[in-house]
């Protein structure tokens, strides 16, 4: 909401507000009022304290609407049904989990039949779909390759997903034994756990991912400080420009022609 | 006529006898191969449009461009994806002029294809660490008060080809991961207040409706701030593929966290570690270590004309155009180099110069047909100056797939073509 409503919004509000029961521009102290009781020839003035104050008052009551709990009443209380039904969120500490559990041979059936024709029978992708497993220790390489045993720091991150979109184009429609169980299995992919690997509430913290240490918050403006720079230099700041590297070489790019200007 | 190269001052008058004066004296035309048309529409005779009526009003009751404008459309690069339910397109910028993109042409990124809701079906749910969880229709939306705001909204892989070298060549491929428009909606703030957050409440989940069921985490405080729950874009309603009915608007952030569909909201005190934030959009430095949480878009600006897709045409007066924006604030000023870099003059800016929105600058210049390496540098208010790409490397290596704002080169050739380069 605007800080400085016009005034011919406030006196509106204002006066609904009054309609409605809403509180009342505060009476003035007696001294005050004594001093606006004035003669024939202060009226103008009169009139103008007095739509000074109203308008001083009107502020105060905004202003106090904004500080205090202020409702608009709009929307109503959400059910706990409702609530239960889209709060599908799992956190890194477990919050969320739903109950259930699964093995990682229960997980094998689900992934075999609902994710392998996508991710690969090993995790390892059919095509361009994302490697659920291997890349462990690629992260420095020209080829890095991120994966749940080789980027994820957290368990929640693959289950929360998992629960959220997957299957692709068939999201949110396992139930909670399978998706413990795929997740376990994918996590036996990668060698985070063992075939006899039961995963649950109770397991769930025993799960120790690899790249859990790989991450920092983002620290752009120290480590990057140099880029704020007050006199950036304008003539003469480096030696002629050298061509290193051409698009045209690599030619990758779609439609060029049909994407170019037909009238100039 | 002026023969002196360098920017050309004055006012429109002189910059028309110029023009004028060009044509005159045979300016060298490069290519234009449509530049003939039909010799029946041109002066002296009477073209057909003038001779004839055209379609009365309402016989387009929805407007469209031209048929002469179908070629300026979002394309997309098939190989970057896997599916086009996944994936992304990007905005014709070399087409485009001022500040607002069309919402026709805003560039899209799904996770799961567009979700079609019903607006009557429409939910948004509030809950977690506040006083009382609350449920909204998209009717109860519209009828809190609202704002209107214009931003750009940048993907944070923008560029993010590019990291190893020149690529693509088009300013739509290398930089049309980016869109501005005017969004009317609820400040965030006002829905929290409505619920009422607790005090430990440090973080926001926001929740998309899709088929990937969006998540991210975005501090407390950024929530309470800037943020919008938006139901419309340039007037009119918010498009499908921009999240229809209604989306968060999160200023100077990464795109990513502008959940779209958005239909939760869930106040916590720690953030949840999405697969968004954690798996995605993390930057891979060279060490393997990755940073998170790099929700702010660095100062960035792209010459959008000439670039590769819009090539020049014509030898003399040139107005070289493009778009400079940032993530913390207004744009300071725009420096334009021709030769890679070595020598920079300050840009003229056009038009509102918004917190957080895309800024348009014009550098005008002669070109008798030498060669040319145009580069742009956006300076932000906060004194940022937009790094080259190599001084970017520097720091983060070339893994970390997102946030590339570091300066593009395009190579301008004697024959006007356009190409993208990486300089020395």
């Amino acid at each position: 909401m605007s800080k400085c409503p016009s005034s011919t919004l406030i006196l509106r509000r204002a006066r609904s507000a009054r309609l409605e029961g809403w509180p009342q521009t505060p009476s003035l102290p007696p001294s005050f009022e004594t001093r606006l009781t004035g003669t024939p020839q202060d009226e103008g003035r009169w009139l103008w304290l007095q739509r000074l104050l109203v308008v001083l008052a009107l502020f105060t009551f905004v202003e106090a609407a904004h500080a205090s709990d202020r409702k608009l009443n709009i929307g109503r209380a959400a059910t706990p049904a409702e609530i239960a039904g889209w709060d599908i969120d799992v956190r890194p500490d477990g919050q969320g989990l739903p109950p259930g559990k699964g093995s990682v041979k229960a997980g094998e059936e689900v992934y075999m039949g609902k994710c392998a024709a996508c991710h690969g029978e090993f995790g390892e992708s059919a095509g361009r779909w994302p490697m659920v497993a291997g890349g462990q220790g690629s992260l420095k390489s020209d080829d890095p390759v991120k994966t749940v045993g080789s980027y994820y720091a957290h368990l929640s991150t693959v289950f929360d997903y998992v629960r959220h979109a997957m299957p692709f184009g068939d999201a949110q429609s396992l139930t909670n034994d399978e998706l413990y169980a795929v997740v376990a299995y994918t996590l036996f992919l990668n060698d985070i756990v063992d075939e006899k690997f039961v995963l649950s509430k109770e397991t769930w913290g025993s799960v120790k991912m690899p790249n859990a240490g790989g991450f920092y918050d983002d620290d752009r403006e120290a480590t990057e400080k140099a880029f704020w720079n007050p006199k950036p230099c304008m003539t003469n700041c480096r030696p002629e420009a050298k061509i290193t590297g051409r698009a045209r070489v690599i030619d990758v790019t779609p439609d060029d022609k049909s994407s170019r200007k037909s009238v100039d | 006529m002026s023969d002196k190269t360098g920017p050309t001052k004055g006012g429109g008058s002189s910059r028309r006898s110029f023009l004028t004066a060009a044509g005159a004296s045979g300016a060298a035309l490069i290519g234009a191969p449509a530049l003939a048309g039909n010799p029946k529409n041109l002066p002296p005779n009477i073209p057909e449009w003038t001779r004839t009526l055209g379609d009365g009003v309402a016989v387009r009751p929805y407007g469209k461009p031209s048929k002469h404008e179908a070629h300026v459309i979002r394309r997309d690069v098939q190989w970057l994806t896997a599916s086009r339910e996944s994936s992304v397109s990007f905005t014709p910028l070399h087409e485009l002029d001022g500040i607002i993109t069309p919402n026709g042409l805003c560039f899209e990124r799904h996770h799961g294809g567009i979700a079609e809701i019903d607006p009557q079906d429409y939910r948004l749910m509030i809950h977690g660490l506040v006083d009382k969880p609350l449920i909204f229709t998209l009717a109860d939306l519209k009828r809190f008060p609202r704002v209107n705001r214009i931003h750009f909204l940048e993907c944070a892989a923008n560029s993010g080809m590019e990291w190893r070298g020149a690529q693509l060549n088009g300013c739509q491929y290398t930089h049309g991961m980016v869109h501005c428009v005017e969004y009317t909606g609820v400040p965030l703030r006002i829905l929290l207040e409505e619920a009422g957050v607790k005090p430990n409440a440090k973080w926001l989940l926001a929740e998309g409706a899709d088929s990937a069921a969006m998540t991210r985490s975005i501090p407390l405080a950024k929530a309470l701030d800037d943020c919008l729950v938006a139901y419309r874009m340039n007037g009119e309603m918010l498009r499908p593929e921009q999240g229809y009915p209604a989306r968060l608007v999160v200023p100077g952030w990464e795109g990513n966290v502008w959940i779209k569909w958005l239909r939760r909201l869930k106040l916590g005190d720690e953030p949840w570690f999405a697969r968004e934030e954690t798996s995605k959009y993390t930057d891979l430095m060279e060490n393997g270590k990755a940073r998170q949480f790099t929700f702010v878009m660095d100062a960035k600006s792209v010459i959008t004309s000439p670039s590769p897709q819009a090539p020049l045409r014509q030898k003399g007066f040139a107005a070289i155009s493009g778009l400079a924006w940032s993530g913390r604030g207004r744009i300071a000023r725009v420096d334009v180099s021709l030769d890679g870099g070595k020598n920079w003059r300050e840009a003229k800016i056009d038009g509102l110069r918004l917190d957080k929105a895309v800024t348009r600058f014009y550098a005008e210049t002669e070109w008798t047909g030498q060669e040319l390496l145009l580069q742009s540098r956006a300076i932000d208010e906060t004194g940022y100056v937009q790094p080259t790409k190599n001084e970017l490397r520097k720091i983060r290596g070339v893994n970390s797939i997102y946030h590339n704002n570091g300066i593009q080169t395009w190579l301008v050739k004697p024959d006007g073509e356009v190409e993208n380069v990486e300089v020395s």
